[in-house]
């Protein structure tokens, strides 16, 4: 592998970008292809594929076998809300290999004390999004029951694709959830596409509960591959 | 932004995990160096295809092609790789004659491919 691949395929990987290393087994050339690039490429279709199964493997190209490695950005779960449910999701989603962030404006709630050893932001979400932008392979969860903290990220992840949006909220609460979106001018399509009440339907009631109900939706939309819009049932983005 | 991290154990584990990064990093700093990456796996391996190996001239290395069943030979073979350039495909299996001295005792196949990075 040249240098220069290395650096490229690093700074795709640092970005949070998709993105596939082609090799051709018999003469050990070697490509790039970028996620705005695929289309380009003579093994589009096998790259498409490997992409959206998330598995590397071998590809029949001209000149035999060619060797095609999938590099997706790793799986992270984002936490609006420094609140009970957040200090029991915090093990939880370790425990299923995800990386998690909290984010509360509300210092009272985002303390150290409360969090210790977790990446931890007492700002307001949008302050902190405009840093670390949301992408399809981060999943939010907005659970403060604050429409002034919830309702910005929430737009933001119906914007940029999350592979699961969940909002905590009895439907009543849901339901002004849903008005406001309206009135903001959100998709009827893109409403829908947040989980609430918020997590798998398991009659959960305490934080610990409801935690697991939530990780089991958001395993469950990585495993079904939702942060691509064709496997959400959308159309494909052009 | 404040940005509260009480320990940095989790960035450090993941940093210690990216074996790209620190193929970068020892390359930087003038190591030379071969890239071992698993390209295919038939019934149970142990790693899965796209897992990668990085080697240095002495033989230091980070990441994992199988439970570490194969990695001695793959190191070996690395070393090679770096002082000739071309790179190679290996095979490692129960099916394999070399078995008795590598191979995957839980009788799985892999195919390696073995290059240099640089």
């Amino acid at each position: 592998m040249r240098l220069e691949l290395l650096k490229g395929l690093n700074a795709e990987r640092k970005a949070r970008r998709a993105v596939v290393t082609v090799t051709e087994l018999k003469s050990g050339e070697q490509r790039l292809v970028r996620e705005a690039e695929i289309g380009l490429d003579p093994l589009a279709e096998a790259i498409e594929k490997a992409i959206r199964s998330g598995k590397s493997g071998m590809a029949e190209s001209g000149e035999g076998e060619a060797f095609i490695n999938v590099y997706l950005p790793p799986a992270k779960l984002l936490v609006i809300g420094a609140v009970h449910i957040s200090q029991a999701l915090v093990p939880i989603a370790r425990a299923a290999g995800y990386d998690i962030q909290i984010i509360d404006p509300r210092t009272a709630f985002a303390t150290p004390e409360r969090f210790p050893g977790v990446a931890l932001h007492a700002e307001w979400p949008d302050v902190v999004l405009k840093a670390r932008p949301l992408d399809p392979y981060t999943a939010l969860a907005v659970i403060t029951h604050d429409p002034k903290i919830d309702d910005g990220p929430l737009i933001e992840a119906l914007r940029t694709g999350c592979f699961y949006i969940g909002a905590l909220g009895s439907r009543k609460t849901h339901g002004r959830r849903v008005e406001r979106l309206r009135e903001a001018g959100i998709a009827q399509s893109a409403i829908e596409r947040i989980d609430a009440p918020i997590g798998a339907d398991i009659g959960a009631a305490t934080p610990g509960e409801i935690a697991v109900a939530i990780m089991a939706s958001v395993i469950e939309a990585f495993r079904k591959r939702k942060m691509f819009a064709e496997r959400r049932g959308e159309e494909a983005a052009a | 932004m404040s940005e509260i991290e009480t320990t940095r154990h989790a960035a450090g584990e993941a940093a210690a995990l990216d074996v790209l990064g620190t193929a970068a990093d020892w390359a930087a700093s003038g190591r030379k160096l071969a890239l071992a990456t698993v390209v295919e796996t038939w019934g149970s391996a142990p790693r899965p295809t796209g897992s990668h190996l990085v080697i240095d001239e002495e033989g230091n290395f980070e990441g994992s092609v199988s439970g570490g069943c194969v990695e001695g030979a793959v190191i070996a073979e690395a070393i090679d790789v770096i002082e000739a350039g071309e790179p190679k495909l290996l095979e490692f299996g129960v099916a394999d004659e070399t078995a008795w001295r590598v191979g995957l005792s839980c009788g799985g196949r892999i195919r390696v491919y073995v290059e240099r990075l640089g």
